[in-house]
């Protein structure tokens, strides 16, 4: 029997998706957490004045818990939107994101916009113009910038003081062209298309309709994984050129070995890029449902 | 554009072959010449000294060896876990096939880089330079299977329900050694592909790591360590050839794509 609402179960597999990775990535979250060195321990300890008969007792006062208890807390705390506490920073881990969340936000979104237009545009031209000249400069533009570490990148902005949140649209910039001009490039060889262009079909007309139309949900799927390009290079980039945002917290917690701030801040991470996944996703599915209506 | 790929292998063979010579062309990375801090280039010290005195030449080429050593292995030890992942689910089919990649999407789904920093940081970031150099490859080939898996999955897969497999099947033979002798085998080719692009990705993630001070410690250099450099100032103003690590490393990295430039291409 055919699927007779293929979109809510897209959907319904998605939200699996997300809840799933909440769940096990917890898990895995709370089991390096408690496996992580300091963990259990009493800053009293420390204390020099205290013999080893008051260390032992110290440490045997600390509760044994198992990691299935632990983690069940652990899941408890996490939805009732208690991330604890940073062991470097001395702050509320909620408290920590809501701080920095924004400027991480600003960056991979001018970011993302930027090299969409850029790298977009660009293969557009490519495709339109058959220019080999200006596929070739692009092609190796492109591949001299795949070729370059993100965070090396971020240190040349730096250096040559240039705006540093330009970097993400630099990173995000070479694999959008690349992806889109080779799906463009099809696209364009196809025979209908050769057909229409032969017909005299203008070429905004034909680019808009028989080009760029069916190549949206692979665009779109290329949308969501920008998404987790950006957010990883948000960490040398904003590590290196001091924004205080989300990568930066995740360098100086991995710098100090704050397990509980870097998987709390990984799982938020992975959970936005798996909505932003999830979103082209299901967006992919309508728009190539809705041509499939008209084609037919 | 056989010939872009034979240039990119050339290229690759001669900075190989100079980084295992290194012992015999440069001095000791970790000499210091105290007297001669910042150094420009001259006849002693081909491309100058750091601000610790350390010749500067010695340390590319001992820092190439380290990167062009280690993610060939990482990226071999990440085939390993892909072939076994994704050849075992390709092969076994149905609920077997669908938790496994499930587990995949999940994983290729963190972000790189953050999963990378946060494993990292659970190990020991004091340690000696060598096992600071096993930790950062070893945490590359254990984390970068994911993708490999998933195509590996797919070719496994159409093997598995193949005439010949089915035909080996009907003949008695078993399900380990179809695996084994029939299966595998035949996935050397993507295997091999999957090999060839991991290392240029590992080389990159680890000049990050290195960059960001989570990467091989000092005082063994490695690409990372080396483009780390570049946060001197003075690498803008008055000592171009700080540069020349930056240029070498993207010549490497340029000439795997091209290599695999060519094996995309159809023959």
């Amino acid at each position: 029997m055919p699927n007779q609402h293929p979109l809510l179960t897209s959907l319904a597999r998605h939200a699996g998706r997300i809840a799933s990775t909440v769940v096990v990535g917890g898990l895995l979250g709370a089991t390096l957490v408690r496996v992580a060195p300091g963990f259990g321990i009493d800053e009293a300890e420390l204390d020099s004045r205290l013999s080893a008969q008051s260390i032992q007792a110290l440490r045997q006062a600390q509760p044994g818990q198992s990691l299935g208890a632990f983690y069940f807390q652990y899941l408890v705390r996490l939805l009732r939107g208690d991330l604890g506490t940073s062991r470097s920073l001395q702050r509320p881990v909620a408290e920590l994101l809501k701080e920095r969340a924004p400027e991480t936000a600003k960056s991979v979104v001018l970011g993302l916009a930027l090299g969409w237009m850029l790298g977009l545009s660009l293969a557009i031209a490519v495709v339109m113009s058959r220019s080999w000249t200006l596929d070739l400069t692009a092609t190796l533009t492109t591949g001299l910038l795949l070729c370059l570490p993100a965070a090396v990148l971020a240190l040349i902005f730096l250096l040559a003081r240039m705006p540093e949140r330009l970097v993400l649209a630099l990173i995000v910039f070479p694999n959008i062209f690349r992806y889109s001009r080779n799906l463009l490039a099809r696209n364009g060889s196809l025979p209908y298309v050769l057909t229409a262009r032969a017909k005299g079909l203008g070429g905004f007309q034909l680019l808009v309709w028989h080009i760029l139309r069916p190549a949206a949900p692979q665009l779109l799927a290329l949308a969501g994984v920008s998404v987790s390009v950006a957010f990883t290079a948000a960490i040398p980039v904003e590590a290196l050129c001091d924004l205080p945002g989300l990568g930066q917290l995740a360098w100086k917690a991995a710098l100090s070995r704050d397990l509980s701030l870097l998987v709390t801040l990984t799982m938020m991470v992975a959970v936005v890029t798996l909505v932003a996944n999830s979103l082209s996703d299901l967006l992919g599915k309508a728009l190539s449902s809705g041509t499939a209506e008209v084609t037919a | 554009m056989k010939w872009v790929r034979n240039v990119g292998v050339a290229f690759l063979a001669i900075v190989a072959l100079a980084c295992l010579l290194a012992d015999f062309v440069a001095p000791s990375y970790a000499r210091q010449f105290r007297d001669e801090p910042g150094a420009a280039p001259s006849r002693q010290h081909l491309l100058g000294t750091d601000d610790l005195g350390r010749d500067r030449f010695a340390r590319v080429l001992y820092g190439t060896r380290v990167s062009l050593l280690l993610a060939p292995a990482a990226a071999l030890l990440s085939s390993l876990l892909a072939v076994l992942i994704g050849g075992a689910a390709g092969f076994a089919g149905g609920w077997v096939e669908r938790i496994i990649m499930a587990a995949t999407d999940l994983f290729l789904s963190l972000p790189w880089l953050f999963l990378l920093i946060t494993v990292r940081a659970l190990l020991p970031l004091n340690v000696s330079p060598i096992i600071s150099v096993v930790i950062t490859f070893a945490l590359l080939g254990c984390l970068g299977w994911a993708a490999a898996a998933r195509v590996i999955c797919a070719d496994a897969g159409s093997l598995a329900r193949s005439d010949f497999i089915l035909l080996a099947r009907a003949s008695g033979s078993s399900g380990f050694r179809l695996l084994w002798r029939q299966v595998v085998p035949n996935l050397r080719p993507i295997v091999f592909a999957q090999f060839w692009i991991s290392i240029p990705v590992f080389i990159l993630a680890e000049a990050n790591l290195g960059v960001l001070g989570l990467g091989v410690a000092e005082p063994l250099p490695s690409w990372g360590s080396l483009l780390r450099e570049l946060q001197s100032y003075s690498a803008m103003t008055g000592q171009p050839w700080q540069f020349i690590p930056l240029i070498l490393f993207v010549v490497v990295v340029s000439c795997f794509h091209l290599v695999l430039l060519e094996q995309e291409s159809p023959a």
